[in-house]
């Protein structure tokens, strides 16, 4: 990237050729339906979590697909877990299983 | 010493090493019980009473076999000719032993080989009623028992299906090497005292006499020699089989009276790992019951059944993928023929891999104090999807013309059911208590929910002084204090029994009464206890949704054989998932009531606007 | 019930070796009937079966058409009007059962002669989507709660939209995606229709109720076809459509009937609630039962969608693997009108070269 001299920021763009996309391979790993989302909110929707907190499980994935992972962890500690997401996801994917496993590559990633 | 040969030491050893061993564990597993648990033990002992209800069921369950029998009466033979044959055999062995010897105190080897030690005298037929006559026939029966038996165990092997079984458990070494020497050791007496009694031309029975003195005539070499062989054979067998029992899953046989005395001292499974748990762990005979039952094989899984999970436990290492795949719909811990606590089993090890991650529920924590109510209503997350559920139940209770508080109207919290039943305990708990708190300052004195996961959780873990009902049995109380008017369709109606209200609160008559009571309730081939999972359970992540699809598609098969004309279920999990693939409508027991309540003015409002419901279309 | 529209009436069941060949269509939709307009009727003796009392199939039931907002009456009557006269149009009736020999086709309608053809056409279009199977969205439990072809059905009248109170609506929810693109009612596939169709509707309610605000919630807006992109221009610079991009995921009813919806903003990413007055679901395609029936009786295939699959996708899309079966329009998949009369007169040629040389493909 051309760097102007006058970057004092670090770019805020999200920048796949420098993200650690591994963590998207291994929740894929673990979770193959991770690819299915067509990112329509549904789940987002419904929560119950995100009915009282700032918890998007759709910007969470969504992210995570891009190799973004920073600042993740706090907002992945708000799911409780209770399905309903799953319940109204209209590609089947298996996000129970999704949140445990993000929940536990986060941790690993520490 | 005058009784004694050197082919009784494979056996002698063997059985010191079984002795010490079981015991060994036995004291393990006792020390290892929580002080409350100890004292709970400790008292039954003292009782005679309770003791002796023990004694009884270790007699029925690990001698008859009475569960076994339930199942299938040539698995139920099978099994009871070697427990209560084998046992027999001892005990008369013993009984026999002591005319010979005189004496009350035997080494434990004499009444084993006896026949060794014993063969001078002829019995012929009629001195059958004589006392030793009488125990020579009898010995000789309990054998032939035992070898029936063995035939039909052998049999099993090839034609399992006969028993009732399309898969069996798969068998380690140890267990094969275990199971080759049981089978050898009928066998093998019966040779052995065969020959003796050939080549000393008496001392044998109705069955071993003449098969001796038959098979002595074929022999070319000298016939003592060959009984020799035959005894240290039997001995051996015997000897191989106690040491290796500790190892195989016979270990089961002494655990399991270990385990009924423990469940007759009231101890209960542990959220933990515990002394109990290894118990229950050690008292699984591997006999497969619940494989054929497990709704795993219908996705196409089938490495993850009960058995194979316990066997994992046994072995101190399960695969993560295996303890997580289980709907923990219970039906293995049903069937289950020790009684093994197999949901809380697969709990305890999810514990173990999943309370690592923390959560924060701090956002729950809000000023804003709910409203008051006697009667408070919990509808649950899952019946937010289902919203006929909620309009039904608001609909019963303004009908009733009672005042009540709905909890969750515009947003719920989760009752920790889910995260229970994926192992995070810890974090359950933080909603729970949150939830308790809302709950405590309603003042309410009923809690009503829609959702049976809901309604477990807080009957198992909340530990509310109030009572707790599932809308299934505040409908019924309704009803039988005539605050509802009922004009029921008696439409045929199948019911569904949601795992977490069947299995998990054993609440099986309120749902089928209040159905009796507007529909025409027709019976499913496999219901109740053993009532199928909607694949919809919270209880399994690993599995995808086509592997769902394939376990509600085969659920709704058995529902729908006798051509209902709706489903009826109590849980909106089951409902929603089942709603996908059912050819009929499918239904809570709450809109079905709520239908038969006479509406005139609902129906008028709903015509003018050629409403649209199920309900409708039924009226 | 038989409508004759020719003069002479041919006889439906003749040895007819020495007589025309035989074309029997199944559905007298849109489909059906250009089929049926597009043979040659001289050369042929062509029936057409609808089960419905008048043929028109669902079109006959809306109101205007896609995206210039024709009425829909032009264009039934245009594909009527290009029947020849003497294509006997058996409605009413339903079809028992089919049965093939060799090369004739022999169908017993409900208590009538069999009628014996040489070629067979599927016409049988579609079925919407049965809104009450995604519960959780409120059809049928919720008065306020219409679906997209209930809302045609009131244009089509001339009568005013208006909650179930019998009050003009504020604030309208279109719900796009009811039914489609949603493995949760086992349809995966996207029924193409609905994304302009939900426009067109929103600016006819605009049209009919300039004060009403409409929302319209999409997963994505498919405009595929020719004007289909300048409709949605339309909607939003001259009829101020709202466009949110999230997919309902549940719907409560207030104690005044208005409806409260949830979904996600998420083009913000922010879960979204909001109140409106009424909700309008937009039905997706779904293969109908009947032609299920069918289908199995001639031993026709069918794709996982469920609907019926022709020979080849791309250059036989209208034989099937039955020779002398034919496909046509929206039995093979959603499909909008221009793209079924086109199908319907590609099948006529199919059909036609078929009688006369016997190929099939």
């Amino acid at each position: 990237m051309k760097n102007f001299g006058y970057t004092i920021q670090r770019d805020q763009s999200i920048d796949i050729d420098q993200n650690d996309r591994r963590i998207v391979n291994y929740l894929l790993s673990l979770e193959p339906s991770f690819n299915l989302c067509l990112g329509c909110g549904s789940c987002t929707g419904t929560c119950t979590a995100g009915h009282f907190v700032d918890f998007n499980i759709r910007r969470v994935h969504t992210l995570l697909r891009r190799g973004e992972s920073k600042q993740l962890k706090t907002e992945m500690k708000k799911c409780m877990f209770c399905g309903k997401c799953q319940l109204v996801c209209p590609r089947g994917v298996n996000l129970r299983n999704l949140i445990i496993t993000i929940q536990r590559a986060i941790e690993q990633i520490g | 010493m005058i009784n004694f040969n050197l082919f009784v030491l494979p056996f002698f050893l063997g059985l010191i090493y079984v002795l010490v061993a079981v015991g060994k564990s036995w004291y393990h597993w006792i020390k290892a019980l929580t002080p409350i648990d100890k004292v709970k033990l400790s008292t039954l002992i003292r009782h005679p009473k309770q003791a002796l209800s023990a004694l009884k069921e270790v007699f029925l369950e690990s001698l008859v076999h009475r569960k076994m029998w339930k199942r299938n009466p040539l698995l139920g033979y099978m099994h009871m000719s070697f427990a209560l044959g084998w046992f027999l055999l001892i005990v008369c062995g013993n009984i026999e032993s002591r005319f010979y010897s005189g004496v009350h105190v035997n080494a434990p080897y004499y009444p084993i080989f006896l026949k060794f030690f014993i063969h001078d005298r002829l019995v012929i037929f009629f001195e059958v009623f004589s006392v030793p006559g009488f125990f020579r026939f009898l010995m000789d029966f309990l054998l032939l028992y035992i070898l029936s038996g063995l035939v039909l165990a052998l049999l099993k092997r090839q034609y399992s299906n006969f028993f009732g079984m399309k898969r069996t458990s798969r068998f380690q070494f140890t267990d094969r090497v275990a199971m080759t020497c049981l089978w050898l050791i009928f066998p093998l007496r019966l040779l052995a005292e065969s020959f003796t009694a050939g080549h000393y031309g008496s001392g044998g029975g109705f069955l071993t006499q003449p098969l001796g003195d038959f098979l002595v005539q074929l022999l070319p070499v000298p016939s003592e020699f060959v009984a020799y062989a035959m005894w240290w054979g039997y001995s051996l067998s015997l000897g191989i089989f106690f040491v290796m029992l500790p190892y195989s899953r016979y270990m089961h046989i002494p655990t399991e009276v270990l385990l009924i005395f423990f469940r007759h001292a009231g101890i209960q499974p542990k959220k933990w790992y515990s002394s109990f748990s290894d118990t229950e762990v050690q008292s699984c005979s591997r006999c497969g019951v619940c494989i054929d039952i497990c709704q795993m094989n219908t996705a196409g899984i089938h490495n993850a059944q009960t058995v194979y999970f316990i066997q994992g436990v046994r072995d101190r290492y399960v695969p993560e993928e295996i303890t997580q795949k289980c709907l923990v719909c219970g039906r293995c811990q049903e069937i289950c023929p020790v009684g093994i606590n197999t949901d809380s089993l697969r709990l305890i090890k999810r514990r173990e891999l999943g309370s690592g991650q923390s959560t924060d529920f701090s956002y729950l924590k809000s000023d804003d104090k709910p409203k008051t109510a006697q009667i408070v209503y919990f509808s649950g997350c899952m019946t937010h999807l289902t919203p006929s559920i909620i309009r039904a139940m608001t609909g019963i209770l303004e009908n009733a013309g009672i005042s009540y508080l709905h909890l969750d109207k515009d947003r719920s919290i989760c009752c920790g059911r889910p995260l229970m039943i994926a192992g995070k305990d810890r974090q359950a708990n933080e909603l729970i208590e949150i939830n308790k708190q809302i709950i405590h300052e309603t003042r309410a004195t009923l809690l009503v929910t829609s959702c049976p996961i809901c309604y477990r959780v807080f009957r198992e873990e909340y530990n509310l002084p109030i009572r707790i009902q599932h809308h299934s049995q505040f409908i019924l109380d309704l009803i039988k204090t005539g605050k509802i008017p009922l004009q029921g369709q008696f439409k045929k109606v199948v019911y569904h029994d949601p795992c977490d209200l069947g299995r998990g609160t054993k609440t099986y008559e309120a749902p089928r009464e209040v159905l009796s009571k507007v529909t025409d309730l027709l019976p499913v081939k496999q219901e109740a206890n053993n009532a199928l999972c909607c694949g919809g359970s919270l209880g399994i992540l690993n599995v995808t949704q086509q592997q769902r699809a394939m376990i509600t598609k085969e659920a709704l098969d058995i529902l729908l054989e006798n051509k209902p004309e709706i489903l009826a279920t109590a849980c909106p999990l089951c409902k929603k998932t089942f709603a996908t693939h059912a050819s009929i409508p499918v239904m809570d027991i709450a809109e079905l009531v709520y239908q038969s309540i006479p509406k005139p003015s609902y129906s008028a409002s709903a015509q003018s606007h050629q409403a649209k419901s199920y309900a409708n279309e039924l009226i | 019930m038989e409508c004759q529209l020719g003069n002479q009436k041919p006889p439906l069941f003749l040895n007819f070796t020495e007589m025309k060949k035989r074309i029997i269509i199944i559905g007298g939709g849109i489909a059906g009937m250009t089929v049926a307009g597009a043979l040659p009727s001289n050369e042929f003796d062509i029936i057409l079966i609808e089960k419905e009392i008048l043929p028109g199939g669902h079109v006959a039931k809306w109101d205007r058409l896609f995206p210039s907002r024709r009425p829909a009456k032009e264009v039934l009557d245009f594909v009527q009007k290009s029947m020849a006269k003497n294509v006997v149009i058996k409605t009413g009736s339903t079809i028992t059962t089919i049965h093939r020999d060799q090369n004739l086709f022999t169908l017993h309608l409900n208590g009538e002669e069999p009628i014996v053809g040489d070629a067979v056409v599927l016409a049988t279009g579609f079925d919407l989507f049965d809104a009450r199977k995604k519960e959780e969205y409120g059809y049928g439990i919720y008065n306020n709660v219409i679906t997209s072809e209930e809302l045609e059905q009131i244009f089509h009248e001339g009568k005013k939209l208006t909650t179930s109170e019998g009050k003009t609506p504020q604030r309208i929810g279109i719900i796009h995606c009811v039914g489609s693109r949603d493995e949760k009612v086992g349809n995966l596939y996207c029924s193409k229709v609905c994304c302009v169709t939900g426009v067109k509707q929103a600016i006819e309610i605009k049209e009919m109720l300039p004060e009403c605000e409409i929302f319209s919630f999409y997963m994505d807006l498919r405009m595929y076809d020719r004007n289909f992109e300048e409709l949605y221009y339309e909607a939003q610079q001259k009829w101020g459509i709202n466009f949110i991009r999230g997919r309902l995921s549940e719907c409560a009813e207030n104690p005044g009937h208005s409806l409260i919806i949830k979904t996600e903003d998420t083009l913000t990413g922010h879960p979204l609630k909001m109140t409106v007055d009424m909700i309008i679901l937009l039905v997706g395609f779904v293969p109908s039962p009947e032609t299920k029936r069918i289908a199995r009786m001639l031993d026709l295939q069918t794709g996982q969608d469920g609907f019926l699959l022709s020979s080849d996708e791309h250059y036989n899309d209208n034989s099937t693997s039955v020779p002398g079966v034919f496909l046509t329009g929206a039995v093979k998949g959603p499909a909008c009108i221009v793209n079924t009369i086109a199908d319907a007169r590609a099948t006529a040629l199919q059909i036609e070269r078929f009688l006369i040389t016997g190929i099939s493909e």
